[in-house]
């Protein structure tokens, strides 16, 4: 398969650009911002991503989706990111989909997805790093399991409507066999959720759980399994915030490259200068790379592919470094403006940094590239 | 079975057949490497019998067209052609500028007899070209060269210098910038072929901070080059230098790309630094740079793959090259500063048996011109500022 956009995915591209740039540009998210909106986003605004028919991208057309695959919901995310879009789209339309498929939840959760009226958020994280330890225990308790321990970084937990849980069946923590997956009402008597805003102003929550008793149903695939569909459920994420990483990495880049386009000094557009044409050069040269990495590992996970894990992991690990970069220069580039709060490249770097510590930083995926190849 | 999986299993079974299991090793040093020519005495039997299988089915220039000696493969087939000698690891059967760089502009500018002609001995490696395009004043402004041909009827005469031209002493033949008019700089240069065993023209190596000579100043001395080896139109020649660098940087971008056989780098840091006891390289900080540099090595790996494919589906922009050229080659060389760097002071051996000569310092010196050959990163950075991202000049 060639490593570009085919004739469809680019009409779905063009479709998702224009879309979301309408509905969902940088102002929203300030509006947003600036009216302290306690859902720190959009219902509407994910209704019509249902409309759109985006929500289904993931599912399979006996389960009323589109049956298309991760390339096109990295197509999404990217325009989510270049507009900074505030959406449950990656945790719910991505990686909730991707650990409930083939299983009873579907059925369950996956209409309401499809009409975005289901928000979906993931307890996976336990510390302020992500890492594939899962600690939070889930004993035994009826007929069913009482789980006891703490979640971080649980993004739109607030306003969810569903949450998946990573827990401890058996075994120690670092262990793969002995995790078991949750799909968890948070509604229930034994969660506690405290809720913070984040540098991007999105909302993400601790989760707190106290005996809470589930039924042996909320069971996602097999108990002590659960890494299978964690695993399904953390390579979409990863790829889906790796493309959404590359959207905001574009977006601040192209606002950079049109600035200096625009801005005069010593009586010259500043970008005349070579010493900034150099580092704009170097910049693409960046994100261009990323942009293959990104479209790689999307399509090695839609074929299947065993080499997918180690494409998902130079995806994450490469958006991030390049649009570290592209939010870095961005600001410098932009000068003084580019520090005020009225103007949005500053955005661009709050998102930016969040989408890094998003299952895995550079670090996290080079470290397991080096595992993986033995070193 | 659709006609692209039964291409895949047939090429599969040839290449099984006819790939000498020497020529899957990996390549150790410049010897290893084969680039044809005219005196062939050092090829080893197996080097020869690859190159030569290969040619026969037009296989070292897989997606030209059959006419010149070429495979005449779609680029869907060149690609499975590549993954399967990649799987085996197979050699390159033939390298060559002939290929790399000359061909490419033949194709596109060069008439019916010069296809014909030097295509078709290119595809077979029975000639060898080397590029004279840098002069003593005219490097990174290349267009400022000076080598001058004088119109003689049915030829022209040129007389001149160029230097940096890699094994011009190896070299049959030349492709050759020269002025024929000097009262406009880019519009005044001509581009043409010679025979490097033409009277006038002699060659002198240049010895490099590795200890080798690879390239040389070569002087033109009243040559005579007949009319019909003139490429496109007279001082039209910098249409097709230009369009020739593109496929040069193609080509040395590809030096980025981590080797097929094996990981040099992680296996040389293995066998030097050793693992801890969790299975990690114990000397931290460098399993740390390693690990981030694969990172960029791997993605790029890809940016590759991805860059071919827009090019054969005309969908790159034409200024891309330049964009690999810069990144694959600033790549190359932080692979080998990380690979000094995990061989200690094994690394540092110039000339012992157990370092096959110096190897790798050699190689690391050499990757120093990855960034300077073929236009410098600098100037890459220019081309990418101003054609792609199209910001103003000064
Ligand atoms: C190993 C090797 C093999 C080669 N093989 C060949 C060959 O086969 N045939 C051939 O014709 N040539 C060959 N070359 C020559 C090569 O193309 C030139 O060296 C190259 O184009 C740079 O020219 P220069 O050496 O004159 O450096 P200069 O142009 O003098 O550059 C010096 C420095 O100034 C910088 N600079 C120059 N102009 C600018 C600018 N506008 N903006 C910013 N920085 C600038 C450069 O980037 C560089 O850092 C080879 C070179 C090497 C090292």
């Amino acid at each position: 398969m060639p490593l570009y956009l085919n004739d469809e995915q680019q009409m779905l591209r063009d479709t998702a650009r224009d879309f979301i740039a309408e509905h969902a540009p940088v102002a929203h998210l300030r509006k947003l911002r600036d009216d302290d909106n306690p859902d720190g986003l959009s219902r509407d605004l994910w209704k019509s991503f249902a409309d759109m028919g985006f929500t289904g991208i993931l599912m399979s057309e006996q389960d009323g989706g589109l049956g298309l695959g991760h390339v096109e919901a990295g197509i999404v995310l990217e325009e989510i990111g270049r507009n900074l879009s505030p959406s449950p789209f990656l945790t719910t339309a991505v990686a909730a989909v991707e650990a409930l498929k083939g299983s009873p939840h579907a059925a369950r959760h996956f209409p309401g997805i499809l009409s975005g009226t289901t928000i979906a958020a993931l307890a996976i994280d336990e510390g302020p790093k992500h890492r594939e330890h899962v600690a939070l225990k889930a004993e035994r308790s009826g007929n069913g399991f009482k789980l006891n321990g703490r979640k971080r970084f649980v993004q739109h937990g607030h306003i969810a409507d569903l949450i998946i849980v990573a827990a401890r069946t058996a075994g120690a923590a670092h262990e793969q066999d002995g995790i078991t997956l949750f799909a968890v009402d948070p509604t229930m008597p034994g969660i506690q959720q405290d809720s913070q805003r984040l540098a991007d102003s999105s909302i993400a929550t601790s989760a707190t759980f106290e005996n809470l008793h589930l039924d042996a149903d909320a069971v996602i695939g097999e108990i002590d399994a659960g890494h299978d569909p964690l695993n399904r459920l953390l390579r979409a994420a990863r790829t889906g915030a790796a493309a959404e990483s590359l959207g905001v990495g574009a977006g601040a880049m192209d606002m950079t490259i049109g600035y200096l386009k625009e801005r005069k000094q010593f009586g010259q557009t500043i970008g005349s200068f070579q010493a900034l044409q150099h580092r704009a050069a170097h910049l693409y040269s960046e994100m261009e790379v990323a942009r293959a990495a990104v479209i790689k590992a999307a399509q090695l996970l839609d074929s299947g592919s065993e080499k997918a894990d180690d494409a998902v992991s130079v995806a994450k690990a490469m958006t991030t470094l390049a649009t570290t970069l592209a939010v870095q220069e961005g600001i410098q580039m932009h000068g003084g403006i580019g520090m005020t709060d009225e103007y949005d490249i500053g955005f661009y770097m709050k998102r930016a940094r969040v989408l890094a510590e998003m299952f895995g930083d550079a670090n996290f995926h080079a470290d397991k590239l080096a595992r993986a190849a033995g070193y | 079975m659709t006609d692209l999986d039964q291409f895949r299993t047939e090429t599969r079974a040839w290449l099984a057949a006819n790939c000498p299991l020497e020529m899957r090793e990996p390549i150790r040093s410049e010897k290893d490497a084969v680039w044809g020519g005219r005196d062939q005495s050092n090829l080893t039997p197996a080097q020869k019998s690859w190159m030569d299988a290969m040619a026969a089915k037009g296989w070292t220039v897989p997606d030209w067209p059959k006419a010149y000696g070429g495979g005449g493969l779609s680029p869907a087939e060149t690609k499975i052609l590549r993954e399967e000698m990649a799987a085996i690891r197979a050699r390159n059967p033939l390298n060559s500028f002939g290929i790399s760089m000359l061909g490419p502009a033949l194709l596109k500018y060069g008439t019916e007899e010069q296809k014909l002609d030097h295509l078709t001995k290119i595809a077979k490696g029975e000639n060898r070209w080397c590029q004279g395009y840098s002069e003593p004043n005219a490097g990174s402004d290349l267009a400022a060269l000076a080598t001058s041909a004088e119109d003689k009827g049915d030829h022209y005469l040129v007389n001149g210098q160029k230097v940096w031209t890699s094994y011009a002493d190896k070299a049959d033949w030349i492709f050759c910038l020269v002025r024929t008019d000097k009262t406009s700089k880019q519009g005044g240069i001509s581009f043409v072929l010679f025979d490097m065993a033409s009277e006038g023209v002699s060659t002198k190596p240049i010895l490099l901070i590795s200890g080798y000579s690879p390239f040389c100043e070569t002087f033109m001395d009243n040559v005579k080059v007949p009319k019909e080896n003139l490429v496109h139109e007279e001082n039209k020649g910098w249409d097709v230098a230009k369009y020739l660098l593109g496929h040069e940087r193609e080509m040395i971008s590809g030096m980025g790309l981590a080797s097929t056989g094996g990981n040099p780098l992680i296996d040389g840091a293995i066998a030097t630094i050793g693992l801890d006891h969790d299975g990690r390289l114990a000397d931290p900080l460098l399993r740390a740079s390693i690990a981030m540099f694969e990172v960029r090595s791997k993605a790029f790996g890809m940016m590759s793959e991805r860059f071919i494919d827009e090019l054969k589906a005309g969908r790159a922009h034409p200024a891309q090259p330049s964009m690999m050229k810069y990144y694959g080659t600033e790549l190359n060389k932080s692979r080998y500063e990380l690979m000094m760097a995990a061989g200690g002071s094994d690394a540092l051996e110039w000339e012992s048996d157990a370092s096959s000569g110096g190897a790798t310092p050699r190689a690391w010196l050499r990757t120093k011109a990855n960034s300077i050959e073929g236009g410098t990163s600098e100037v890459q950075l220019n081309i990418i500022a101003k054609r792609i991202l199209e910001l103003p000049s000064a």
